[in-house]
């Protein structure tokens, strides 16, 4: 047994001529929290059905939290809650008559009002519970949007898939929702959550996987993904950056530096403050040359790269809202 | 008994839901405004021309059951059944909810037969209430013979049948009226694993049965007559002989047997092995 909350090898599916996914190993471990990434039919979607046994691979070997998918399917999947390509529901009964129907269609174990009370717990966790008798059609984006991730956590699932789980929600349905999860993730649940928006996956996830055109191109842990880029980004403090201060302060940096120095000094961006903005490769004691030189330094940063770099970087297609 | 849950839910889904009940009281009304109109005028046909049966209902309201099941047999129940029958997969595919019902997990095969037990309690569901508002419908809007009453009533073949004979084979004919059906339910469910749209599923049903009444009409087709599933649809009236025809009857419930089989056969190949991409 490993402790791989999700595993797949060579997993492939192909849709008649469209090859929508190649040979991806996907790696998922207990207790992650995995960002699924990758533009608009990069075989994200297929891949997330394939591991939930609604798409049948081509080839390729599925197990998810010990058990092979489709085939151990039955005794597997309840402990897995998902929301895929967003919520359903069906319109003329109530978010809680929806919950119900959903949760006595596989009986489990204990009775009636322990069922009850896990649909209010769910309802409750998403702000839905006073909701009462309203119709889900008459239900905002949001509120459906909640609706089907209540769903997903009814039967307090080990693994929770989540396809773009705060689309269409509210700054304050974001921030319940990220709240949630990351309660979630505290408690032990892995999470695999597929995301357009990479700043919230930035924040949220430990463990990013990126698909492009059918392939995994990176898995990796954010930390590493983030790693600083060798560049130094220094501001010099001068008196006056229009004035021939500035002018000698740069010329004076480029001496002391030499070929560090990897851009031309530019006037730094801070409106407050008068200063310098240097780009220094990260060698040496860049800050200690600068100060026993007569130099200011105002502030130094290491750069590091962010996800959007590695994404951009590493997938080809131009997708819609990446990066955004 | 897992099963029975998932009936159970299929079962408050189909309740629960407001089109059920307009297509039940639309199957029911059609028997009531005939049974107005022969009730006011005395109208019938007359013997020997008509349909025989609407003849005889006139003098013996008891009797309209089976006539209002002859009534809605060729068109509107057919319709209704595969409306229902047509929505089962295809209809949660273009909610989005089927996804949700397989993720749970409920396995296809049982989402499946609960479906189609689903389809068969709504078929037999209507058949008994068109019986029902018939019974009081015939009984109250075209009275009964001040003799007949609690005593017997004629047969098609003459002869005389005891209220019990009558209940015995009125209950046949709901029986046979409900199995008819399988043949255009099964097709309809079949085609409603296959497409995403309700409405395709349902019409695919309805056409099996306008192009099988056409061919059945159609003395060249011949060859085919026995295959096709609306050939033994009127044979109902043959359960009011004395004694009943069973000839006709037992080819009809064979035939519906043998077409469901098939099709049901083929709706789960295809339902099970399909990749889910509503």
């Amino acid at each position: 047994m490993s402790d791989l909350a999700v595993q797949t090898q060579g997993l492939t599916k192909r849709f008649g001529r469209v090859q929508a996914v190649t040979d991806v190993d996907l790696r998922v471990t207990e207790g992650d929290r995995y960002g699924f990434l990758g533009p608009n039919g990069s075989g994200k979607t297929a891949t997330v059905r394939m591991l939930l046994g609604l798409v049948l691979p081509t080839a390729g070997r599925v197990r998810v939290l010990g058990g092979r998918v489709p085939q151990d399917a039955a005794r597997v999947l309840p402990q897995v809650g998902a929301m895929v390509e967003g919520p359903a529901a069906i319109g003329h009964l109530s978010g809680r008559a929806n919950l119900r129907l959903l949760d006595a269609a596989v009986p489990t174990p204990g009775g009636r009002r322990t069922r009850r009370r896990r649909v209010e717990d769910a309802l409750e966790a998403l702000g839905l519970a006073q909701v009462g008798r309203r119709p889900v059609r008459a239900y905002s984006l949001g509120m459906r949007q909640r609706l089907g991730i209540a769903s997903a956590l009814v039967r307090r699932p080990r693994l929770l898939v989540l396809d773009e789980p705060t689309n269409g929600l509210d700054p304050q349905g974001i921030a319940l929702v990220t709240d949630l999860l990351l309660q979630l993730s505290a408690q032990g649940t892995t999470l695999l959550v597929s995301s357009h928006l990479l700043s919230e996956v930035e924040h949220l996830c430990t463990r990013v996987g990126v698909m492009d055109r059918g392939h995994l191109v990176v898995q990796d842990d954010v930390d590493a993904l983030r790693a600083p880029t060798g560049r130094l980004l220094v501001t010099l403090a001068v008196r006056d950056q229009d004035d021939d201060d500035g002018a000698r302060a740069a010329a004076l940096a480029g001496q002391l530096l030499g070929s560090r120095l990897l851009e031309s000094p530019v006037p730094a961006p801070d409106p407050g403050a008068a200063g310098v903005r240097l780009v220094v490769a990260d060698a040496g004691d860049v800050v200690g040359d600068l100060v026993r030189g007569g130099l200011a330094v105002r502030e130094a940063v290491v750069e590091r790269r962010t996800l959007t770099d590695v994404v951009l970087s590493r997938t080809t297609a131009v997708g819609e809202g990446m990066g955004a | 008994m897992r099963l029975a849950a998932l009936t159970g839910v299929e079962l408050r889904k189909l309740a629960l839901r407001p089109r059920t009940w307009v297509s039940v009281g639309l199957l029911c009304a059609l028997p009531v405004v005939v049974a107005a109109f022969l009730g006011t005028s005395e109208l019938a046909p007359r013997p020997g021309q008509g349909p025989a049966f609407l003849s005889a209902v006139l003098g013996n309201g008891q009797l309209y059951p089976a006539a209002a099941l002859g009534i809605v047999v060729p068109i509107f129940l057919p319709v209704a059944v595969c409306v229902v029958a047509g929505d089962a997969i295809a209809g949660e595919a273009q909610a989005g909810t089927l996804r949700y019902l397989l993720v749970r997990p409920v396995g296809r095969t049982r989402l499946l037969v609960a479906k189609l037990f689903a389809v068969l309690a709504f078929t037999l569901g209507a058949v008994v209430a068109v019986a029902l508002v018939s019974f009081v419908a015939g009984t109250q809007l075209l009275g009964t013979r001040p003799d007949a009453l609690g005593t017997t009533t004629a047969s098609l073949s003459g002869t005389s049948l005891s209220p019990q004979e009558l209940l015995v084979r009125t209950l046949l004919v709901m029986a046979y009226v409900s199995v008819s059906m399988l043949g255009v339910a099964a097709l309809a469910l079949l085609l409603s694993t296959l497409v995403d749209s309700p409405l395709v599923a349902a019409l695919g049903g309805l056409a099996l049965l306008v192009a099988s009444t056409v061919l059945v009409g159609l003395d060249a087709a011949s060859a085919i007559h026995d295959l096709l599933p609306t050939r033994y649809w009127l044979a109902w009236v043959d359960l009011f002989r004395d004694p009943i025809l069973w000839t006709d009857v037992r080819r009809g419930v064979l035939m519906q047997l043998g077409w469901a089989g098939v099709l049901l056969a083929a709706a789960w190949a295809s339902f099970t092995t399909r990749d889910i991409t509503s």
